[in-house]
């Protein structure tokens, strides 16, 4: 198994692993053993908002097993993303119990503000966190499997696919937004209190969720990796670049599709999953479309079909949005935004790392052979 | 008022004429006025009949006056005082120096509104004016006061103009239907008056009868009532047949400059929203314009808007296409971030330039106001972006099939290389192309100012559908476009009262992404070889 | 036509009936129709028509290759011979008739892949592989092996079919260029990395669309070697324009035009025919 994780560890994918490793364990100590006054101290809030970059950095992974690998440019990852932190959520909310406003032991308090008498049958289970966990896992997951099973038989393709995963997360958000789906509709969950019993706010239980959000970072950066350097992986570049081609060889490329569609909606739902606590709250706003293409957007910046690039582009779109948009510079975020959008596409179409790695290689290599014509990744 | 008193005329003459005013009719008139002094609301209401049906030449201005509590009344004689503060003898009409002392004014409920409501209607259907009998008729109808029948027989008789004729029959009928002791005969045949005349009116009708009614009426009414019902019931999907077709014609508008852009060039333009944005918000400068310096013109300021969006959203389509988008043929996926991305930019900058708050654009007076065509309401703005959308439809069409540019761009759009070699200067082409999708797009924010909030976010709200609309239809058909919008604006507003709003538009979302999976290449899709290369 | 084409009759007697009906073009009336005959062939088609748009790119096309045997097929742009390939590999489903894979397969109800992993392979005209893998990696995707997602994903390549990949690359002299990714290749390494591609697949039939076509005459040459000792162990179906390539090849031609067989027999003889004159040469 460790084979199948580490075979051909490159470089910059051992850095990675290593300045990860070393956060989650560094961060958290920084936090909680160096004294508030100290220059090395981090404060709880700072590190919850680097543990939503690493949820990000997640996200951006997944997307990127899905997009810089197979082609597959989902524009709904977002919504994968939401029902994770929604199933989290869900777990939040019946930890609660009875410290709700109006102090009703099973309801959580929308519902009863809703006047519903009972909890809804899609609630059971949610507090358990075995079970909070596997729904975690299985929502993304499922919905991910039977969406891309009707897409990839059907040869839905290229743009056509992009659009309709659009469709997929607007219809979701609107769904979301209705009051009568039982899911907090505008407001969504928040109010948390406990996770597995311990404060969701105490700095200790901020400084856990941090190092589980690295511990998964890892683990979901292990996992594409192996997939991806697997020979399952090489079918699914070479569906990539020719797909017609690759059923033509004998290769059933809906079942391929349709198993890195559904992982990478899985890892989507974990990184929701730890998004959730560290914020606070989850609503329907995390299924707007923009969302998911801003999703996009990280892992053009950080080089597509580099996985370190994609969490990299995930870390460094977010900090930038939000030293951005705390300053005087506010109101100009969306330009600078847009006009990422704009330059990496003509520009820098390989992203941060993928350039960088063009660069390193030229030099390494002066006389290289003639590198291929990116091809249209559709 | 002047509507009243020659109302007061006609029942005067007919009443000479037709109704005999005899002794009777003076009796009963003195005793309507003791009746009124009786501070009894079912008095009052006795006295209100007795001066319609023996047609009093003063029933008129006393029941106006009753109406609006300037009748006074107190044991002696009644009195009205007029608006501007002087006495009449109400049972004359003669003028008193003096109110007599002790009188109060005649206090009214609703019962006794009511009443008023069926006098004037009573009063209303002698008027020599045809279409304010027939107003008082539907007064009638509406009031089903049983008193007014001789007068409402009366009139019948006389009455020669059809619809006047069938609007007091309908009168008579809903009387009729509510009146036991009427002959059975007679009410059945106005139960089918009633039938006939099949609106929510006369539906309210029908239920009213009685409980204790016989059983072959009884029948008689659940049939008519089950069959207005199905008529009404198929006025409302006419109805909701509208607002589908007004709907359509707006995805229509929105979605067919995208048909160009995607469709006919393959560009997937995230900013296509954006354009019609940048429409709407030429059409509100434009209305600023002229509201300071020449607001004779307001009812023109559409008119002058259209070119100026088409021309404005065309120039930004070109800047993008010469900018951006020439760079990223044949990579649609890229194309469509950097499109997103530009469509940011072209928000914040218009949240910058104009706030973050909705703009006022105003109607013109010629798309202002509605008009009902049977139970059908039709709204002008709606009716008008109908238009709007079929001749911007038809008028793309011939450009594209008609002109030399159109034949460019078709023969771009099916084999860059061989047009090129032909000469066509492909570059420009593509420009001009995208400036026309992008043009059209701004006539889309035009005809949405007037139905739609002006805000940055307007083009947000329609870049899905519009897409939907543009995929379904399938990529390359202008007319595909055209059924897909009028498809799925109908399917939306027919879903809408079953699934509420929300739940409708899910609905469409799904089945779009379950029908593209069935029929990847939309619902007029070009087939074969050429297709996948 | 029929009559001057004995070596065809025993083997595709079915084929030349159906043309006959087809075409009018026999003196003699259709003779039975032989069950054993179709069982025995590798490849049956049988009046396959297909249109697109209402263009019958296919008209009532009627072929049979036997095991073991190379065919080339001929015919001037748009005689439908891509649209065969597609039909044979399912890329392409025919309106109408019968196309049969080893006797008993019905290869109109399955899709691409499944008819691959039937054992046909295909080389594309414009040569397909992958640009951004090594012609390594090129040839194990193509090397026949369990084709399933999870047997891929915990693949592990066993010392034989390391073997096996160094052989190919040997065979198609890219043995030193391995890790250079294929994008970089010139044209004809790259028909030729395909052909590898294609031995690797180990298929019972072989469709090859134009594998001479931008190669230098050197390269042709090497090429018609190439393909003759494939032939020996694999049936074979060559689509071409180069005459001279087909005479290297020195196999039985079928010339298609319209959608549908027009002559087929030798090249000489196919040659000489006043149709296919007509049809090369104008009218």
């Amino acid at each position: 198994m460790s084979r199948f994780f580490l075979q051909n560890m490159d470089k910059g994918g051992s850095i990675f692993l290593a300045i990860i490793a070393g956060l989650a364990i560094l961060i958290p100590a920084l936090n909680l053993l160096v004294p508030a006054g100290s220059a090395f101290h981090i404060p709880t809030s700072t590190m919850s908002l680097w543990g939503k970059y690493l949820c990000y950095a997640l996200l951006a992974i997944s997307l990127d097993l899905v997009w810089g690998y197979c082609g597959i440019l989902s524009l709904g990852h977002g919504a994968f993303f939401a029902l994770g932190g929604y199933a989290m959520g869900m777990y939040l909310m019946r930890q609660i119990g009875s410290r709700g406003t109006y102090g009703n032991p099973i309801l959580p308090d929308f519902m009863v503000f809703l006047n519903w008498q009972e909890l809804p049958w899609y609630w059971y289970g949610f507090s358990s966190f075995p079970f909070a966990m596997l729904m975690v896992l299985a929502v993304p997951g499922l919905l991910a499997f039977v969406f891309g099973w009707f897409a990839f038989r059907s040869r839905v393709t290229g743009v056509y696919l992009s659009i309709i995963t659009q469709a997929l997360t607007y219809a979701l958000l609107l769904a979301f937004f209705r009051n009568d789906m039982g899911f907090g509709g505008n407001n969504g969950l928040t109010d948390f209190k406990d996770i597995l019993g311990f404060n969701v706010q105490a700095q200790a239980t901020r400084a856990a969720l941090f190092s589980m959000t690295c511990v998964m970072l890892i683990a979901g950066f292990l996992i594409a990796r192996g997939i991806v350097v697997s020979k399952l992986g090489k079918v699914v570049i070479a569906i990539r670049d020719a797909e017609s081609r690759t059923r033509f060889l004998g290769y059933r490329v809906d079942r391929f599709k349709l198993f890195v569609f559904t992982v990478s909606a899985c890892m989507a739902g974990v990184a929701g999953a730890l998004y959730v606590p560290q914020v606070g709250i989850i609503n329907p706003s995390e299924f707007a479309p923009a969302n998911s293409i801003e999703t996009v957007i990280w892992v053009a910046v950080g080089g597509r079909g580099t996985l370190v690039g994609a969490a990299l582009g995930g870390v460094v779109v977010n900090y930038a949005k939000t030293v951005f948009t705390s300053g005087f510079m506010a109101p100009y975020w969306l330009f600078a935004l847009g006009a990422l959008f704009v330059f990496v596409t003509i520009f820098m179409p390989k992203g941060i790392l993928g350039t960088a790695q063009q660069l390193w290689e030229k030099r390494r290599k002066p006389a290289p052979a003639a590198t291929p014509e990116p091809a249209p990744a559709e | 008022m002047r509507i009243l008193s020659s109302l007061l005329r006609a029942l005067a003459l007919a009443t000479l004429l037709a109704l005999q005013p005899g002794a009777a009719a003076a009796q009963g008139g003195d005793d309507a006025f003791a009746r009124f002094g009786a501070d009894s609301f079912s008095d009052t209401n006795r006295a209100i009949e007795i001066l319609i049906t023996s047609a009093h030449p003063q029933a008129a201005p006393i029941i106006e006056a009753l109406a609006e509590g300037r009748l006074l009344a107190g044991g002696g004689p009644v009195v009205i005082r007029t608006t501007d503060g002087r006495f009449i003898d109400a049972r004359t009409g003669a003028a008193l120096a003096s109110a007599p002392p002790g009188l109060a004014p005649v206090r009214l409920n609703n019962s006794v509104r009511r009443g008023i409501q069926a006098a004037l209607g009573g009063l209303g259907l002698l008027d020599p004016d045809t279409a304010r009998r027939i107003l008082a008729a539907e007064a009638v109808f509406k009031s089903r006061d049983a008193a007014l029948l001789p007068v409402l027989e009366g009139a019948l008789a006389k009455e020669t103009d059809a619809r006047a004729k069938a609007a007091l029959r309908q009168a008579q009928a809903a009387i009729l239907v509510a009146k036991a002791d009427a002959p059975p005969f007679d009410r059945i045949a106005a139960i089918d008056v009633l039938r006939e005349r099949g609106d929510q009116d006369a539906l309210a009708t029908l239920r009213s009868l009685p409980a204790e009614s016989s059983a072959s009426l009884k029948e008689a009414q659940a049939r008519a009532v089950s069959d207005i019902e199905g008529k009404l019931a198929l006025w409302r999907a006419g109805q909701n047949l509208w607002y589908g077709l007004s709907l359509g014609s707006v995805l229509l508008l929105a979605a067919i400059g995208l048909a160009i852009t995607f469709g006919v060039m393959g560009v997937i333009n995230m900013a296509h929203g954006e354009m019609v944005m940048i429409g709407a918000y030429t059409t509100f400068i434009v209305q600023e314009v002229i509201r300071t310096s020449a607001p004779g013109l307001f009812d023109y300021s559409l008119l002058i808007a259209v070119p100026l969006a088409f021309i404005v959203a065309g120039l930004v389509g070109i800047a993008i296409e010469r900018g951006v988008i020439r760079f990223l043929y044949g990579r649609p996926l890229e194309t469509l971030l950097a499109t997103w991305g530009i469509s940011l930019i072209l928000q914040q900058a218009v949240r910058t330039a104009f706030g973050p708050t909705n703009r006022e654009v105003g109607a013109p007076n010629f798309m202002s106001g509605a008009f009902e065509i049977g139970q059908l309401a039709i709204t002008w703005n709606r009716l008008w972006i109908i238009v709007f959308a079929i001749l911007v439809f038809a008028a793309l069409l011939a450009i594209l099939k008609l002109t030399p540019i159109g034949l460019q761009m078709r023969a771009v759009t099916q084999n860059r290389r061989m047009a090129s070699a032909m000469g066509i200067r492909t570059g420009r082409v593509d420009a001009l192309t995208f400036g026309l999708g992008s043009g059209v797009a701004g006539l889309a924010g035009v005809a949405l100012s007037q139905i739609d909030n002006v805000s940055p976010n307007l083009g947000q709200s329609y870049i899905i559908d519009s897409f939907m609309v543009v995929v379904f239809g399938g990529v390359g058909n202008l007319w595909g476009t055209l059924v897909a919008a009028m498809t799925l604006g109908v399917a939306n507003k027919l879903l809408e009262p079953y699934a509420g709003a929300v739940l409708g538009k899910i609905a469409l979302l799904v089945f779009i992404i379950l029908f593209i999976q069935k029929r990847p290449r939309g619902l007029f899709a070009l087939k074969g070889r050429a297709v996948e290369a | 036509m029929t009559a001057a084409n004995p070596g065809a009759k025993d083997h595709a007697k079915g084929v030349i009936d159906s043309n006959i009906r087809e075409h009018g073009l026999g003196e003699k009336p259709a003779s039975t129709f032989s069950r054993h005959a179709l069982t025995s062939s590798l490849l049956y088609l049988d009046g396959v028509s297909v249109s697109f748009d209402g263009f019958k790119a296919i008209r009532g096309l009627s072929l049979t290759i036997e095991p073991g045997e190379m065919r080339a097929i001929i015919g001037p742009n748009g005689a439908g011979k891509t649209t065969m390939m597609d039909i044979i590999t399912g890329k392409t489903k025919p309106d109408v008739g019968t196309v049969m894979f080893g006797g008993s397969i019905d290869l109109t109800k399955l899709d691409e892949a499944a008819i691959a992993n039937l054992g046909i392979g295909r080389k594309f005209q414009k040569p397909t592989v992958f640009d951004f893998h090594t012609i390594e990696d090129n040839i194990l995707l193509a090397l026949k092996a369990p084709r399933s997602v999870a047997r891929t994903l915990f693949w592990k390549t066993a010392a034989a079919q390391a073997k096996r990949i160094d052989d190919i690359l040997g065979i198609i002299k890219l043995g030193d260029a391995r890790d250079r990714l294929a994008g970089s290749l010139s044209h004809g390494q790259k028909q030729w990395l395909e052909i590898g591609m294609l031995l690797a697949q180990d298929p019972k039939l072989l469709l090859v669309d134009e594998p001479a076509a931008g190669m230098t005459d050197g390269e042709t040459a090497e090429t018609a070697v190439l393909l003759k000792e494939i032939a020996r162990d694999h049936s074979v179906i060559v689509v071409e324009h180069d005459m001279g390539f087909i005479r290297e090849l020195g196999v039985k031609v079928t010339v298609l035009h319209e959608g549908s067989v027009l002559a087929e027999g030798p090249l000489d003889q196919v040659s000489a025919n006043e149709r296919v004159v007509e049809v090369y040469l104008g009218r």
